[in-house]
């Protein structure tokens, strides 16, 4: 197993290798020009091409580069002219923020899809198979920046049910002692009660917006993997041999169904951690998604970079572990690379 | 057992309002936290600081309000009422760290208050002063260009005299030096600290600064997550002016303008600004906040053509133009009123800027204007704008195309990313486009100087270059630094007027800055920077 996942590695590394140079080449071929936006709007030609030496964006782009992956070897992922902050430390800071935010909605997404998923796939046909495709529906086409807006509007504004849409933790709160950077985890660790409920009050709606957006694939994959499941020859058998329908369904319709909705999971998950921006602009949530896009605006290279990297070194990881998944829902299923 | 329904729905009512009770419930202040909320103002704006020292490499401009703030400055200015706002007095300077200032024929000399301290608690001395003006001319980049606008360019000019007096040295005379010493660049800072901590690639600190105020300003920063939030506590010890009354601010940045002005409406944050032009109206026809409005000093939106390249290398050309914009609607529908007309005046400019221009909505001239200049037809060319400050200038330069096509003059919309917008301004090649400009010194000549003098600096984004502009200029300029009023007045009206029969550039409106906030917060100064000055501000 172990020698299994260390050839798995391997075959990583060059794909890494290739996300940092098109990575590197792509931002240098950004339209913006990085040292004019941060000369400012008083700058002379002069001031600029100040600037641009003292980032170092005068050399040929060769050598760019290999300053680049020189930093890179050590761990330096550059410096963020957005922030002011080494990218490292700013990513350090934001993919926990993103992370937790991002497994809340997949959990709430879960809670819900999965099972709803499988009642609409044994009672085809009825009132809850029509129900989840009316909320797959739903979810897929109200853009997350839509419904995170109206459930400001509505839950903040309207009632005053939630707290204030500004962040992880609301203004007169302090953070507690960094362990995870999880907040819910790192305040239940400090013993601040009161600091997991703010902290937990302000997740709720961002929470909620993207589970009703990721709802969508996990319940139709979740249905049609188990109808096909429900449809197959062991089933039939099953039902034959008398098992009452609850071992049928939970022992061995859904552990066979549960392949495709893994890997389902594993693509909501990457992908709703790297496309959130929206949510995390609608509730000016620290996470990663808005550092990279206030980067881009920016023309600022280095968070960008650090950005793409850590994103593919996360799915790299994310698709390892389905791949260990597999292997423990499925037997048959062998790791290879 | 009859009662059982209404028992049943009297129990989900208590049961969803202890919900709705336990997920409300931070906003039900403990006694302690009520009282801070009371000391405490809460900002909320789009942007954050990059950098908390404006000499820092690409501070940008949410960084310049934590330096006015944080530190403190020789001199700065007096307020005055300007319809019921507190406005910068141009012309009075108040003492900050100087408690006395002795201009000179060649040179201003400043004694320093002797009980001032820096945050750390080490005195402000002479010495300070000379590094952080020195440091200021030497850094490169904006901080020495706006030295350089007061003819502040060399260390050798900044004296010390003795251990609580500077003199700065003027290499000319120049109306704009005393001024240029009570911006936010000329700030002193803690030479002793700084250079404990700057490296050997850093002799300034500027690393140092990045992150850790070093000044004796009104306020310190005690927290600073980039992109989250700035927290600042009262400097108990200011020695700068009288103790600020609020003891700590927040700000915290919220990039959806629709979450801002919920915020604001529900009471939960204390001043916004950057909130969209029509949502402000709406709340000051709403009356719930208070929203101040106040034309941007020294500055204006404006229709730039390059005089460099035919067509618009024909003033004819230019003046069909300046009849054709649709000046009237684009107050209306793209600023929702929120801005200064600067169209349609009648008689000479007076000697002041920015002031209205002769031209009006009028086709039929501009039709004729164009005919006069050869093109019947009209001709084709494309209309840029910066993509930043999208909320203003879409509609606007939709509204252009739509108007100019009347005439003839084809035009396509080029948007571009802010990122790039300065690169392609630096160019100077885009044959049509809208800007903006404003000057930190609100100066007439200042202005001229830097967007229709033939120096051709980087902000005369046309490439005008005109000799009778020039000696305008150049004239009001030398009549400001002796004192000539007369020929000040004559030379300035001259350079409006060329500037008005020639129009290299259309001046559009005059943009307000504007700020909402709640009822009972009060004290807002507008400054020549646009930012917040926390040190006024009062919280009921």
């Amino acid at each position: 197993m172990l020698a299994q996942i260390g050839k798995r590695f391997l075959t990583v590394i060059p794909s890494l290798i290739g996300v940092i140079i098109v990575t590197f080449l792509l931002t240098r071929v950004l339209p913006g020009d990085t040292a004019s936006y941060f000369a400012g709007p008083a700058a002379t030609p002069q001031a600029i091409a100040e600037i641009r030496t003292k980032l170092g964006l005068d050399k040929p782009l060769p050598v760019q580069f290999a300053d680049y992956v020189a930093a890179l070897v050590k761990g330096d992922l550059g410096q963020s002219l957005t922030t002011g902050q080494a990218v490292t430390k700013d990513i350090a800071a934001r993919l926990p923020a993103s992370a937790e935010l991002t497994l809340a909605g997949l959990f709430l997404a879960m809670s819900i899809a999965l099972p709803l998923g499988v009642m609409a796939a044994v009672r085809q046909g009825s009132w809850i198979d029509h129900l989840c495709r009316i909320i797959a529906t739903a979810g897929v086409s109200l853009p997350v920046f839509f419904t995170g807006l109206l459930l400001v509007y509505v839950f903040y504004f309207i009632l005053g049910w939630t707290p204030a849409p500004l962040g992880r933790l609301d203004v007169f709160y302090s953070e507690p002692a960094r362990v995870t950077g999880f907040l819910l985890i790192d305040s239940l660790i400090a013993g601040e009660f009161e600091t997991f409920r703010a902290a937990f009050a302000q997740l709720i709606l961002p929470a909620v917006t993207l589970a009703i957006f990721s709802l969508a694939p996990i319940t139709r994959m979740t249905r049609a993997s188990m109808l096909a499941v429900l449809g197959a020859d062991f089933v039939r058998t099953a039902r034959a041999s008398g098992l009452d329908s609850s071992t049928i369904i939970g022992t061995y319709a859904f552990r066979n169904a549960m392949l495709p909705v893994v890997t389902t999971l594993g693509m909501v998950f990457s992908f709703l951690l790297g496309a959130n921006v929206l949510v995390e602009k609608v509730f000016a949530w620290p996470g990663i998604g808005s550092y990279a896009v206030e980067a881009l605006i920016a023309s600022d290279y280095a968070p960008i970079q650090g950005f793409v990297l850590t994103m593919a070194i996360l799915y790299v990881l994310l698709n390892l572990m389905i791949d260990i998944l597999y292997g423990v829902i499925d037997p048959r299923v062998r790791l290879e690379g | 057992m009859t009662n059982t329904p209404i028992d049943r729905r009297r129990f989900l009512q208590t049961a969803s309002a202890t919900t709705a009770a336990a997920i409300a419930a931070p906003s039900v202040w403990s006694p302690a936290k009520a009282q801070a909320r009371q000391e405490t103002l809460l900002i909320v704006s789009e942007s954050g600081p990059n950098n908390l020292d404006i000499h820092g490499v690409g501070t940008n401009v949410p960084g310049y309000e934590v330096s006015w703030n944080t530190y403190d400055r020789l001199i700065s200015h007096e307020m005055k009422d300007v319809n019921g706002t507190a406005y910068y007095d141009r012309d009075k300077f108040k003492m900050e760290l100087a408690e006395d200032m002795a201009v000179g024929d060649m040179s201003v000399t400043f004694k320093l208050k002797k009980n001032a301290t820096f945050h750390d608690g080490t005195p402000v001395t002479a010495k300070d002063v000379k590094w952080s003006l020195d440091r200021a001319v030497s850094v490169g980049g904006f901080p020495t260009f706006q030295m350089k606008a007061g003819s502040l360019e060399k260390p050798e000019q900044f004296v010390v005299v003795d251990d609580h007096t500077v003199r700065v040295d003027f290499i000319r005379k120049d109306r704009l030096t005393i001024p240029d010493l009570a911006v936010i660049v000329p700030c002193v800072v803690n030479s002793e600290l700084v250079k404990k901590n700057a490296g050997p690639n850093d002799p300034w600190g500027l690393e140092y600064t990045k992150q850790t105020p070093a000044g004796s300003g009104a306020y310190k920063v005690t927290k600073w997550t980039p992109g989250t939030e700035v927290v600042l506590e009262r400097n108990e010890d200011w020695k700068g002016g009288t103790l600020p009354k609020v003891r700590r601010i927040i700000w915290r940045m919220v990039p959806s303008a629709g979450n801002r002005r919920a915020l604001l409406e529900r009471g939960d944050a204390d001043i916004s600004y950057e909130l969209p032009n029509k949502d402000f109206v709406e709340l000051k026809d709403a009356g719930k906040l208070s929203i101040v409005s106040t034309p941007f000093s020294n500055g204006c939106q404006y229709l730039g053509m390059n005089v460099k390249q035919p067509p618009f290398d024909n003033p004819k050309v230019r003046q069909a133009v300046a009849y054709a914009i649709p000046y009237q609607k684009i107050m209306d529908a793209v600023l929702f009123g929120l801005g200064k007309p600067l169209f349609g005046a009648s008689g000479s400019p007076a000697a002041s800027w920015p002031v209205a221009h002769q031209y009006n909505t009028d086709m039929a001239k501009a039709k004729a204007l164009l005919t006069e200049a050869g093109y019947p037809n009209g001709f084709e060319t494309t209309i840029s704008f910066d993509l930043g400050f999208a909320t203003i200038n879409e509609p606007l330069a939709i509204l252009v195309q739509e108007s100019l096509g009347q005439i003839g003059i084809r035009t396509t919309i080029n948007k571009i990313p802010g990122a790039n917008w300065r690169t392609e301004l630096n160019k100077k090649v885009m044959p049509l486009y809208t800007n903006v400009f404003s000057g930190w010194l609100d100066y007439p000549e200042y202005f001229f100087f830097w967007c229709y003098h033939g120096a051709n600096s980087v902000f005369n984004t046309m490439s005008y270059q005109s000799p009778t502009m020039d000696a305008f200029i150049d004239g009001a300029r030398k009549a400001a630094a002796v004192g000539d009023a007369a020929t000040y007045e004559k030379d300035v009206k001259g350079f409006i007027e060329t500037a008005f029969t020639d129009v290299p550039r259309i001046p559009l409106f005059q943009p307000y800055s504007n700020v909402a906030m709640q009822k009972n917060v009060s004290g807002y100064q507008y400054w020549f920077h646009r930012r917040l000055d926390y040190r006024a501000l009062v919280k009921a």
